[in-house]
């Protein structure tokens, strides 16, 4: 196989499982107070999210490491193209990460609403930019031989608002889930039902994104010349419904379960869809960045291969380790008795 | 201002900012770790105590380092395209092995020794925070050969326009990245041992919770001490590597302007880059730039005048750096040394002069490493990547002045924000002192047992 396919694959992959393990992060993150309506409640919230969110967050990293490592041009032109797209969300992020860490580190109320505030605006923005800026890659941003021809508001065209409303309801379902499965009691209930009150929206702005993708972007050539393909975007369809059926049994985790199929499926589609680019330009495809045009050396794909091969398998042993420590439900009473608590 | 002298500032102000963190991140991981392993092998609580109150202070400092090392990455790509462009193909492969093999270990690892005290057993909870340092220093490793790659490039050749890797082991053993990884660690390990020192000596200083903080103070002495020789002696070899590599580097830092042998030490100068020459030239130690740069007291010296102005660093500022670097070097290898010893004999508490001093010391080894990268950095250009690409040729092609200007607005704004709010809650935990209830950590064990 190529080695710029398996950078694709894995490139592929490292976006979907950030998405999948940062969407819940962001997803109760924007539902801090909807869900959190004492103090109380918001403790629980931030000590659900403050083992993981760090690690969660490094596959952002890794995955901005790989596009640097394996396809350098589509990581100096993607990042500098969207320059202010991801200054924002660098802000985002940044708030987002010290309110979990700081905020009970210090009392007060001024103080634990502003980083309440910060948690919601941090985890809100990030899932809105993420999928404004996917949309557009998967439309193909305006470039050619003279460079990026866009701006920050030219990305909030209604294909990429679109797509920045999907990942938004994505993450609150996915979210209100991973509470769902990570409190008791009345926390628990209203997350649920939360949940449950979500998905029917989440439906609609999918199906409109399925529809809408046909017109603005190329995704589906893919698919329409290897009908085989279409089992990725039949599955997370089927895993989108599972979220539907698992919820009304109250069979909360196969829900989340579901929930995490559904985003890595979503992304996967995308991905399969944008094969071979990277970034598509949208005025003339000669200048679309593809995995060849783009790519490393052939010898830095065999050494980041060799890397990967090793230390992704062993990540993942040890980050399912650390889960399955931290897998029992969160307590208001724990959080209260326990000084190590956020 | 145009483009690349705002990006050049946003990246020193992003870069700056975040090495506020790294340095104490690097040795504080490693103090906590070993008071947790004091703790686990003797059962003493005080050791427990020490653990926790210095960790917290440490979790405040690294969640910053986190949260500002992703604009580092990102930055490369935002603000400094055509470098990424250029020399993507072998320097993104240390950034990208940095985050598998050491970001994800230390993330997941960090959490679980934050939230696993009673989750996992005592040992198991000793690995968790041994794997923390591990893996900053891993971390460093990487991000320091790659900066190392940047200022003795070795392991590519120029093909299809850019530089390719052709020798990933050249790379590993690049001398200047493995002499920069030493020396960088070290110092910020003399950072933590004075943060420690400094905060146990304001205790000290009101002789609250005495023996508590000897023992911290004993403790970061030894590691100070230890440490500030080896930054002292891996700066000696820096020296003898930068002569050999980067000479307009090595003559900009002792502002050397004609080639001579058995150059001499000018204890005060100013340099003039106008006139190209020095003045106020005063109290000259013989030999010393040359024993300095090639160890051998009648070495010849380039001077600044064998190089074009084009291809000259700024000489003040990487002069002044430099020696301001080694003078506070030295200051803090006394006061480690002097630490060391009056911390085992008699009774430290009354010495309130030498307290007051180390109080006040605990900003002198920031300093120094900040200066430590203004000579690296400042003393590099015009070269991005030394020889290969200059930094003027590197910069993004296709952003405006106003997006560097409200992005290096809001970047100074922010890190302003965060940095008084990390000052206000490192000063708040450093002065409320361990915290003696250790019911939510030891009680589980106990039932356990």
């Amino acid at each position: 196989m190529e080695f710029q396919i398996i950078w694709f694959v894995l490139w592929g992959v490292l976006w979907s499982v950030y998405f999948m393990l940062d969407g819940f992060v962001q997803g109760a993150g924007m539902l801090h107070h909807v869900l959190g309506k004492s103090d109380g409640d918001r403790r629980v919230l931030i000590n659900t999210i403050g083992p993981v969110w760090d690690g969660n967050e490094v596959w952002l990293v890794t995955a901005g490491g790989a596009t640097f490592a394996a396809f350098p041009t589509t990581y100096a032109l993607m990042f500098s193209y969207l320059y202010s797209a991801l200054l924002l969300l660098l802000f985002a992020l940044i708030i987002r990460g010290v309110s979990y860490e700081f905020r009970g580190k210090s009392e007060g109320e001024l103080w634990k609403k502003g980083w309440d505030a910060s948690i919601c605006i941090g985890n809100f923005l990030p899932a809105l930019l993420f999928g404004v800026a996917f949309g557009n890659i998967f439309a193909g941003l305006p470039m050619d031989a003279a460079g990026y021809h866009g701006s920050l508001l030219s990305l909030l065209n209604p294909y990429g608002l679109l797509t920045g409303v999907l990942f938004v309801m994505l993450f609150a379902v996915h979210g209100a889930l991973y509470v769902s499965v990570k409190t008791r009691g009345d926390l628990q209930a209203r997350s649920a039902s939360l949940a449950k009150k979500l998905w029917p929206a989440l439906l609609a702005v999918a199906v409109a994104f399925l529809g809408y993708t046909n017109f603005a972007t190329k995704l589906y050539d893919n698919y329409l010349s290897h009908p085989v393909l279409l089992i990725v975007p039949l599955l997370a369809v089927a895993a989108l419904l599972g979220i539907r059926i698992f919820m009304a049994k109250e069979m909360l985790l196969t829900a989340f379960a579901s929930s995490c199929l559904t985003i890595l499926l979503v992304a996967a589609t995308g991905v399969t869809g944008l094969s071979p680019n990277l970034i598509p330009a949208n005025m003339d495809t000669a200048y679309s960045l593809t995995i060849y045009n783009s790519s490393s050396s052939l010898y830095t794909l065999k050494i980041m291969t060799v890397v990967a091969f090793i230390f992704v398998p062993i990540v993942i042993l040890y980050k399912i380790w650390v889960y399955r420590i931290f897998r029992a439900p969160v307590t208001l009473d724990e959080v209260l008795e326990n000084k190590e608590a956020y | 201002m145009d483009v690349l002298t705002l990006s050049r500032l946003q990246f020193a102000v992003t870069s700056m900012f975040h090495f506020i963190f790294v340095p104490l991140t690097l040795g504080l991981s490693i103090l906590t770790a070993y008071m947790e392993t004091r703790y686990v092998m003797t059962g003493d609580t005080t050791y427990l105590k020490m653990t926790k109150f210095w960790g917290k202070l440490f979790l405040v400092n690294f969640a910053l380092g986190v949260v500002t090392g992703i604009t580092m990455e990102f930055q490369f790509g935002m603000n400094w395209a055509e470098y990424s462009r250029y020399v993507g193909d072998i320097f993104g492969a240390p950034l990208a092995i940095e985050a598998t093999v050491a970001f994800f270990l230390e993330s997941v690892f960090i959490g679980l020794w934050i939230f696993g005290w009673d989750k996992v057993s005592k040992k198991v909870h000793l690995l968790s925070i041994w794997l923390v340092p591990f893996a900053t220093n891993l971390s460093a490793l990487w991000i320091l050969l790659a900066n190392g790659w940047m200022q003795h490039p070795v392991g590519y050749v120029l093909r299809n326009g850019r530089a390719e890797m052709v020798d990933f082991g050249a790379l590993l053993t690049n001398p200047y990245g493995v002499m920069k990884f030493i020396h960088t660690v070290l110092s910020g390990y003399m950072v933590a041992a004075f943060f420690v020192m400094g905060i146990s000596a304001y205790h000290l200083l009101k002789k609250n919770r005495i023996d508590f903080f000897k023992c911290s103070f004993r403790i970061a002495a030894t590691f100070g001490l230890v440490s500030s020789i080896l930054v002292f002696l891996t700066g000696d070899y820096s020296a003898v590597l930068v002569a050999k590599t980067q000479p307009a580097k090595f003559a900009a830092m002792e502002s050397v302007w004609e080639t001579k042998r058995g150059v001499g030490m000018n204890l005060f100068l100013v340099p003039n880059e106008e006139q190209e020459c020095n003045e106020f030239e005063r109290f000259c130690i013989p030999k010393v730039v040359s024993y300095l740069a090639f160890h051998l007291p009648n070495a010849e010296i380039k001077g600044l005048k064998e190089f074009p102005r084009d291809l000259r660093p700024p000489v003040l500022p990487t002069f002044l750096s430099f020696r301001l670097m080694a003078g506070l070097g030295m200051f803090l290898l006394l006061a480690s040394l002097l630490g060391s010893i009056l911390s085992r004999w008699g009774k430290q508490e009354d010495r309130t002069l030498f307290l007051k001093i180390m109080l006040l010391a605990i900003p002198a080894p920031y300093i120094a490493v900040q200066l430590g990268w203004i000579v690296a950095e400042v003393g590099r250009q015009p070269w991005i990547v030394y020889g290969v690409m200059k930094t003027s040729d590197a910069v993004s092609g296709s952003i405006s002045v106003s997006q560097v200007v409200v992005s290096l607005a809001g970047f100074t704004l922010l890190y302003g924000v965060l940095g008084v709010i990390d000052i206000y809650l490192l000063a708040k935990i450093a002065k409320k002192g361990p915290d003696d209830d250790l019911s939510a950590i030891i009680k589980p064990r106990i039932e356990e047992a």
